[in-house]
């Protein structure tokens, strides 16, 4: 069974945080990765090679710089048809 | 048989999947070496998220090359997981945003002295740290950028570039009695994690779509990291000192 949005978001909470020290309840879908979240490029790298194991998905360079906010990599990876 | 059997590496700079030295790692161990990596500070974890995809799992141990407490525990800590070493990796370069990009009159020698410290000196710091896991000798390979001319915002960075060809000139003539090779392969232009910090890098990729006489993919690290295999290996016992040029042949057109 696919993902859901809320079932991503959790994932990808976990994540930033780990990556970032961002505690979990403040990744939200509207929040931008740099300039609410203060995730810097190296860690966006680190967030995003994370969240292709966690969620068996490939996310390649070219549509890394598109994943401004937390709401578009949900979404993306949503797309990328996670299944549980 | 593999072109790198029975060799045990120090390969630093995995940051990616596009490193040059990801795609040398997974080569040697494609080719039976075994690997192990370094990595320092906040990039460490990358490094170990990104080892998991290789071949085969790699260990990473902790390796700032400006850090002289890390330089004198490399052995210690190599030797944790490789009874020696027969070639060593120098993917390392940095250069503070004030010495890169078009600011070259205005760099103060602060910024200067880092790059060079990171990105030239380390290639002796790094070589002498790992000496003495190599008593029978061994190949150390740096990853280059073509010093030999100007190229637009490269600034200090190719000056620190310049620093690091001479660098291995000299440790060539002091380590060849130990039968110990240094070489650099000088690449073009690779989209790796380390050029996103190039603010010339797509004029560079550019240059090389209209002057390389052999077509070059900036995505492609495979070419250079066949370079490194191919200096680690035994096919080059009499190399050193030299700088093999992996960039489609750019090094060589007047235009």
């Amino acid at each position: 069974m696919a993902l859901s949005q809320q079932e991503i978001l959790a994932g990808l909470a976990e994540i930033v945080n780990e990556v970032a020290g961002i505690p979990a309840s403040d990744v939200q879908m509207d929040k931008s990765f740099t300039d609410d979240l203060d995730v810097d490029s190296l860690s966006m790298v680190e967030v995003v090679v994370a969240a292709e194991e966690k969620f068996g998905v490939r996310i390649p360079d070219d549509d890394v710089k598109n994943l401004k906010t937390v709401g578009d990599a949900v979404t993306y990876i949503e797309k990328a048809g996670v299944t549980a | 048989m593999g072109l790198l059997t029975g060799k045990r590496l120090l390969i630093t700079g995995v940051l990616t999947e596009a490193s040059i030295a990801f795609d040398t790692a997974r080569l040697a161990q494609d080719e039976g070496a075994q690997v192990v990596l370094s990595s320092y500070g906040r990039v460490r974890r990358l490094t170990e998220r990104i080892a998991g995809r290789l071949p085969q799992p790699a260990p990473v141990i902790e390796l700032d090359v400006t850090n002289v407490d890390d330089l004198a525990a490399l052995p210690e800590r190599v030797g944790e997981h490789l009874d020696g070493l027969d070639g060593v990796v120098h993917a390392i370069a940095f250069a503070p945003e004030a010495a890169l990009g078009g600011n070259f009159l205005n760099t103060g020698w602060d910024d200067v002295a880092t790059a060079f410290h990171v990105s030239a000196y380390s290639l002796k710091a790094l070589t002498t740290a790992a000496l003495p896991m190599m008593p029978d000798g061994g190949s150390v390979v740096g990853l280059d950028f073509d010093a030999t001319v100007a190229w637009p915002l490269y600034d200090w960075m190719g000056v620190a570039k310049a620093a690091l060809e001479s660098c291995s000139r000299y440790l060539a003539r002091d380590l060849g009695k130990q039968n110990v090779r240094v070489n650099l392969v000088s690449a073009g232009p690779i989209r790796t994690m380390a050029a996103k910090g190039i603010p010339g890098f797509e004029g560079l990729a550019a240059i090389w779509e209209t002057r390389a006489p052999l077509a070059w993919d900036v995505a492609d690290a495979e070419p250079a990291a066949r370079a490194i295999v191919a200096l680690l290996s035994d096919w080059f016992p009499k190399t050193t000192g030299e700088i093999v040029h992996v960039d489609g042949g750019v090094h060589a057109m007047g235009s």
